[in-house]
Formats: C-alpha cells, structure tokens, sequence
C-alpha cells in the first residue's frame, strides 16, 4: 500500500523584546542565575503580570507577514500544571483567543495553512545534578510566539522548507534571533500517515525536543517509517496511539514520553488578571507596515538586478545574507561579481569552516573592495581567491592584502613587454621552432611570461602583446 | 480610641505615644487574638494590615502554615500609598487562611474572639482586621474582601467596612484568592474614617492591569450627608435572614425615610445562584492561584521522594481543610469536561446578575441590604461547609458584580452588633459613602 505523510508543525519563536512578557525585568538570560527575576516572574504572592506592548506589536507584525488576520480582541488564559521551572504553576498563555490566526505561507509554489499564532510566556530552566536539581528562572517570562501550522506538510523535506520559510521571515522582520541551538526557534512536530488517496486524519504522535533541522528531518522520518511498519504488520492500532514521544538524536529513534493514563488536564481558564488585548486602529496601521519579506526580495533581485532565480533564491534566503549583498552592490561593487564572490567562494569558504555568514572573518564591506579590484582589474580573478584566503585568517584590508602578496595585477604594456622580452631572448630556439610553424608553444610563451611576473600580469595583456611581438 | 481623623492631625512627636498606648491597649485585649504580630515598618500613623497584603520585610503568610518563614521583599501598592500620606503598616492582622472562611477559624494561628461576646466568631476572612477596630485595639485597618470579606466581619464586629468598585484599589501586593473578586478596603470606626481611608488607597495602579484607568475625585473633601437618594430594598432577599436581622432592616428603613431617602421595592434573582456562581468562580480562580505554593521557592517545604512526592507532601501539610477543600473543587469545575457546565455557566451567572443590579440602577441611586442573615454565630456552630458558604448569601453578589459597598453598624441585640450594607453603582463611592454618613448620623 502506498502512504501519505501528514506533518504539522509547532513553532515556539522566542520574541526579541527588551523586556519580559509580563513584567520589566530583561529577556537577557545567560547571566547569572535568577539574577533578571522580580516579584512577578517569581510569582511572590500577590505580584501582578502586565502585559508588554513591544510582544503585541511584533506579534501584529507577523501576522502581517503570514497573510493572517490579526485579532482586534484577544485573550489570555492560564494553562495549568506543576513543574519547578513554572513558578506561578500556570503559564498565561492564549488558548480561546490567539491574537493570529488564518494565515500561510508559500513553500516552493504551495500554500501551507498557519492556523494560529498566539503569545505565550516561557519557563525558566531546571538544572540538574546528581542527587539534586537547581532552578533558574531568568529565561521564566520571556515571550515566545507559537506558531501552528495546519497540517498541509507531505514530507519531511517539505517540512524542513516550511521551517526555514519561517524562520527567514522572523528574522527579516527581526521579532527574534530565531537561534535553534539556543533555544530561541523550537519545532515540535505532529506526524501521522494515511493510506494515499484517504481525506481522513489519523492518529498523530507529536515529537517534542528536536532542535537543528537536521534531527527534526531524522525524527520525522524514523516517526514515518515506525507508523508505516506498524501498519504493515497490522499493529497500528496498538502501536500508534496519540501521544508524545522524544526524539533521541544519540539513537535516532523517538520514545514515547508518558502513557495514555497520565495525559495532562491544563483546566484551561482566562486568566482573571489581565483584561483581553485592545488593537486599536493605529497600533495596528504602525505595526502592519513590515519590511520586504524573502519572497519580495527575491523578486526585486532578478527584475532589478538581473540574478537568476537560483542565485536570488540563495542570497534571499536569508536576512543577513541579503543585506551583505545589498550593502557589496550599494558600495559599487558589479552585481555579476558579487553573486559569485559571495555565494561561491565566500560562503564556500564560511561553510568549510562551519562559520555562519554572520560570524564572517571578512565584512561585506572588505568583500566589495575585493570584487571592486577584480572589476576594474587591479588583479586577476586567481589573485582574487588567494587573496581571499589570506584575508580569512588576517584581518587587514584588501589594498594591503594586495600588497603584501604583490598581486597586483600589471596592465602597463611596456612592463609586460619588458617581461616578454626577456622571456623571449631567452628562449631564443623555441622562437624558432613558432616561426617555423610549431605555433602551440604559444601557451608556452603565455606561461612563462606569467610565471615571470608571478602571475601579476594582465593575461589577456601577456596574449595581446605576444601574439603581436610574434608576428 | 482615637478616630484615624484625628490622629492624622497629631504632630508628628505624639505619634510615637499613640504607638505605646495602642501596644498597651493590645496587651490589655490579648485574648482578642486579632494581632498575628506587631510588626512596624516606618513613621505614621499606625494602620493594622491584614496577613495576605505585603509588607516589605514582613512575614506575610496569608494565615497558612504553607507560608511560615517567608518574608515579603516588596510592598504593596496600597502600602506604599499609606506611607506617601503619613500613615504606616503597625501589626499584622489575624485572618481565615488565604482568606477562605467567613469566621477566622480557618487561621494557622488559631481564632479570633468576637470583641463584643467572646463566645462568637468576629466573621471572616478579615477577622482579625475587624475584631481589633471593634475591640478599641487598631485606629483603623486594612482588610480584603473577596465575597464579603471585608462586610461580614464589620458587621459582626460593630465597625464600619468599606468594599470598594473592582477596580479601584490596586490589588498588586494583595495575596490573590479570586483575582477578579478580591478588593482591599478599610475597616474603620466610622463612616468619616472610612472614606479618609478609602481616599488614600485608592487610583490606578499601572502595575495591576485590571485597576480603572479613570479620572479619580477625592471623596472626603466632597461628603455631603444631605444629599437625598432614591434607595432600593430588595424584598425576596430579605425573608431568608433571621427575625433579628428582619428587625433591624425594618427600623433601618423607616430611619431613611425620616431622613428624608425614597425608599423603592425592588426584586432580585433567587440568591441560591449567586452561592454557585461565586463558589465556581472564586475556588476555580484560588486552584490557579494558590499553585504557586509548591514549596519550591520559598515557604515551607515538606521533602519526598521524588519531585511529586515534594509536592505532595508540602501542599497536604501545608494547606488546611477549608483551602484543600476549595482547590479541589477548583481543579473539578476546570477539568475538561466539566468546564462547560460549571466555569462558564458561573460565568453566564455572574453575567445575568451584573445585569440585574444595573436594572435596579437604572431607577435607584443605592441598594440597602443585609450583610448576614445572622448575628455572630459560635465558634463551632458551622460545621457543615455549606453552611458556612450560605453566610455569604448577601454580600458575594456585590464582588460578582464588581459593585462598591460599606457595611455599616445599625442596631444592636443586646451585646451584639447589627450591620447593614449599602451598595453604590460601579465607581460611584461618593453617594455610596454620602449614604452611608447620611444614615450613620440618623442613628445617632
């Protein structure tokens, strides 16, 4: 029988705000424990939350981006249940009335549902040692968005695709740092199969704990195979029940997390001390003006500038990466040498060294000096990726880079023909030999010129200058 | 005792006399048991606050055991309001445990005596708060009043009560029971106190999201006794109170009328709903509430053997009877399930009686009311739970409604006290206090 994947995603997106959720203290967290705490995201009897309008704002903002409506009144509610790391015993969170809801995204040309996003407050962290367990409780309030898409994903690569979407449309609208290893990008993954053709969903397993695409790719398609297995051996039933299950990276493989017996009762409830949340027209009109999303720009690159829907896709796929090709071409640098200087061997130089685009040893600014020499020719493309490995491991600029190597490329005739000369009354038989008709010893000529001005020289030069010298 | 209005225009030198002949007093009363403790924190006058309302530095445990050992790091907004007006927190008041009872005898630190007939309850939750004001051993205090906590035991205790609009005194430092019922308010020995009091604790408060963001006028400055209402007496409540209570109301009536008050004839829904709507509403918000007392942060903390086990055993012993009793009812009206039938029902309820009492306001300026439909009952004498909840029949309707109400002393049964309530439209505690001055001067 031949099976459909079913996937819908959870995402919790960790909100760059300058202050909690619902109180004032930092959302900075790798400072010392419980240091950015205050009566409220203590929960000290009595302390009050207040919500912060900078999460509504960038929660509008999203919404935006998602083709979602945002709701003018929504709500918060508590979700209850007892772990050290929820002080209070609740999180407030948005459970009858999320303020988006009804939007999508596309993905490579299809629509995938994002039912709702609402706002929610974090928990702080548990530590554990060996006969005891610390609770640090800075990160306890920060605001997260979570984001829930319909379950419209056929594959765990068009999961994956969904997932980096996502994430390059919160940091083009910058409402988080949307860091998986640092727990500020999250996916929690709800995978069923149904035989292909069937309109009906079937049991999902949610797997939690997933944090790189790579394992969220590995979880879905263990998950997948263990339904269709079960399947095939006619233990469905038995062996797929609705629940949670953890996804071991070490083993990769998922494990079911609690029984069916202990399911959890949140006893959902609005949360009596904050009064539903108010858009009003103007909050919203600020807020919906976001700036130009992936999509959008890619488009502008291949109208504007001529790149190919590849090579668009690519630099637009990411904010950062974007927005150093945009400051390489704003500072005068050719958009054809840019794409390659960038995408090619800049970022094949990043990659090599695990090294985001962010974290590059050389700026967009030193990049465009380097394509910028290329342009007008002070040195040859060869010289180019030399002098780009040095600058990986140096930090000075191109000019000096070009320097210290004597790679600047020479254009000036009577220099080149001063080489040729010299190469030529040196080889005085092989002259000859041309002459007399042994015409492939034209490159030989080339190579020696070149190698006597250790590659500086112009080659298009060296042959324009040869060929006429030889004739 | 002094009267909080005559104390506020001591000079500042003879406060520190009062303080000492306040101490002997409470010394002399002991057997009150009003006082948890007399902590001070700063000049002023001396204001008593109840256990559940923070105080920086002060133990503040809410009466519980669970609580022992913890310490307030901040102050309550109306503390900080007290100490801006030259008033001070001075001991901390006896109350039922996380305010959950309508007698103070749910308190870890055992019963507070009625000052009039030791025999009898001082009410609740604001036992304690009540009982000193009307044992001559507090100028004045500060109570919470969630379904009549702060009414009951004013009334019981022969003291004015003064339960302002939700929303009009900042809850944040208020050790939450039923976050959209509870409300502080003062006890005082008068009507005049009351508003002095009221005036100076009142104001929104940005730091509670569900305090009124409205123009604010003080109240005391603009007393006016003479200002004549159009009062509503709702008769179907009424026949459910005892003869004395029945009595009094009676007399009360015929007291506004000389003073020259309309008194209109007004009908409200059957009272049995407001018992179920409020014990819905406030157990399912205290289950969320009181879930922070895990032991894990502060308080005190009971050891398992694993993390549930911890919890286990520090909320078993570290919760009384009555609170046990109130968050398990909370966690069941909440479970799926049953969330339909009970929270939101409630909530239809509380809907369809705030309806109901601006009906009658759109033709009446006030409502008059009994507060119990007894007189202080006996240590002991509630033993059935429910029976203890239907004491509250008269005043819970007011915090479901978000109303403003003072509950003030009208008629004595021998030693024993009889307080009424007079309840005012939402945020208007002028004509509620005016009222309320009104009366008090006619029974004299």
């Amino acid at each position: 029988m031949e099976f459909e994947v079913v996937i819908g995603l959870e995402v919790h997106v960790q909100l760059n705000t300058k202050t909690k959720l619902f109180c004032s203290c930092p959302t900075s967290f790798n400072e010392k424990e419980n240091s950015n705490t205050c009566p409220t995201c203590l929960a000290l009897p009595g302390a009050l939350p207040v919500i912060n309008r900078e999460a509504i704002h960038k929660a509008i903002q999203f919404g935006t981006a998602v083709n979602a409506s945002i709701n003018r009144y929504s709500k918060f509610d508590r979700k209850n249940y007892f772990y050290p790391d929820l002080p209070s015993g609740y999180q407030i969170s948005q459970f009858y009335k999320p303020i988006v809801e009804n939007g999508y995204i596309e993905v490579n040309g299809r629509k995938i549902g994002i039912v709702r996003a609402h706002l929610e407050a974090d928990a702080g962290k548990n530590i554990h040692e060996s006969n005891y367990s610390k609770v640090d409780l800075n990160r306890a309030g920060t605001p997260l968005l979570e984001i829930v898409s319909a379950p419209d994903l056929r594959s765990s690569d068009e999961a994956i695709e969904y997932l980096k979407k996502l994430h390059s449309i919160v940091r083009y609208i910058d409402i988080s740092d949307a860091n998986m290893q640092e727990g500020s990008f999250r996916c929690d993954a709800n995978v069923s199969i149904r035989p292909k053709g069937d309109t009906k969903l079937y049991t999902r397993v949610e797997i939690k704990n997933i944090n790189s695409f790579r394992f969220i790719q590995r979880a879905i398609d263990y998950e997948v195979e263990r339904q269709i297995e079960a399947w095939e051996d006619g233990v469905y039933e038995d062996e797929v029940i609705q629940e949670t299950r953890l996804y071991d990276s070490v083993k990769n493989e998922t494990r079911s997390m609690r029984g069916k017996e202990e399911s959890a009762d949140y006893r959902y409830f609005p949360e009596p001390d904050l009064l539903e949340v108010y858009i009003d027209d103007e909050t919203l009109e600020t807020y919906s003006k976001i700036p130009e999303l992936p999509d959008e720009k890619a488009e502008r690159f291949q109208t504007e500038l001529g790149l190919s829907e590849y090579d668009a896709k690519v630099i637009s796929s990411s904010i950062e990466l974007a927005n150093f090709f945009e400051e390489m071409i704003n500072s005068g640098a050719s958009v054809k040498n840019s794409v390659t200087w960038l995408t090619v061997e800049l970022l094949g130089r990043l990659n090599k060294n695990n090294l985001p685009i962010t974290s590059s040893p050389i700026s967009s600014s030193k990049l465009s000096d380097l394509v910028k020499a290329i342009d007008n020719k002070t040195i040859s493309g060869k010289a180019g990726k030399d002098i780009l490995d040095y600058l990986m491991e140096h930090d000075i600029s191109v000019d000096e880079a070009i320097e210290k190597l004597g790679l600047k490329q020479v254009n000036d005739d009577s220099a080149i023909l001063k080489l040729i000369d010299e190469v030529l009354s040196k080889n005085s038989d092989k002259v000859e030999e041309y002459k007399q008709g042994k015409t492939k010893l034209f490159g030989f000529f080339v190579g020696q010129v070149m190698k006597a001005s250790r590659g500086s020289a112009n080659p298009q030069k060296v042959n324009e200058l040869l060929r006429s010298k030889l004739s | 005792m002094i009267t909080l209005k005559e104390a506020l225009k001591l000079p500042k030198e003879e406060l520190p006399h009062l303080k000492q002949d306040l101490k002997k007093r409470i010394e002399e009363k002991k057997e009150l048991n009003a006082y948890i403790s007399l902590d001070e924190s700063g000049d002023g006058v001396p204001i008593l606050i109840k256990d559940n309302i923070q105080v920086k530095n002060w133990s503040v445990t809410s009466a519980s055991k669970i609580l022992q050992g913890y310490i307030s790091p901040y102050d309550a907004t109306v503390i900080t309001k007290l100490r801006e007006n030259g008033l001070a927190p001075f001991g901390r008041a006896n109350m039922d445990e996380f305010a959950m009872g309508s007698s103070t005898e749910t308190s870890y630190y055992g019963k507070t005596l009625n000052p009039h007939d030791y025999e009898r309850v001082p009410g609740g939750s604001s036992g304690g708060s009540a009982s000193a004001v009307g044992g001559g051993v507090a100028i004045a205090s500060l109570g919470s009043d969630t379904g009549g906590s702060i009414r009951q035991p004013a009334s019981f205790c022969g003291v004015v009560g003064m339960k302002p609009t939700y929303g009009r005194v900042s809850r944040y430092g208020l050790s939450a029971y039923g976050s959209s019922l509870d409300q502080i308010g003062p006890i005082t020995q008068n009507v005049e106190d009351s508003a002095i009091l009221y005036d100076i604790i009142s104001g929104y408060d940005p730091k509670d999201s569900t305090s009124a963001d409205i123009e604010y006028s003080p109240i005391t400055p603009n007393l006016n006794p003479n200002q004549k209402y159009r009062i509503a007496v709702i008769d179907n409540y009424v026949k459910d109170a005892s003869t004395e209570i029945q009595q009094a109301y009676e007399k009360t009536i015929r007291t506004l009328e000389k003073l020259g008050h309309t008194i209109i004839h007004k009908e409200m829904t059957d009272a049995k709903y407001d018992i179920s709507a409020y014990y819905i509403t406030a157990m399912a918000e205290a289950s969320s509430n009181l879930a922070r007392y895990d032991g894990i942060r502060y308080g005190s903390r009971v050891e398992g053997e694993n993390l549930k086990d911890t919890y286990f055993r520090t909320r078993s012993e570290g919760f009384g009877d009555e609170v046990k009793r109130r968050i398990l009812v909370g966690n069941f009206v909440l479970s799926s399930g049953y969330y339909d039938a009970y929270y939101v029902k409630a909530q239809k309820v509380r809907y369809l009686i705030q309806q109901k009492y601006s009906e009658i306001f759109q033709d009446a300026d006030l409502i008059l009311s009994p507060v119990s439909p007894t007189l202080p009952f006996k240590f002991g004498e509630k033993k059935e739970p429910l029976d203890m909840y239907l004491s509250d029949i008269y005043t819970i309707s007011v915090n479901l409604a978000g109303l403003p109400a003072i509950s003030l002393p009208v008629d004595w049964v021998g030693n024993l006290p009889v307080g009424l309530q007079l309840i005012g439209k939402p945020f208007d505690e002028l004509n509620l206090f005016n009222g309320a001055l009104s009366l008090e001067q006619g029974l004299k």
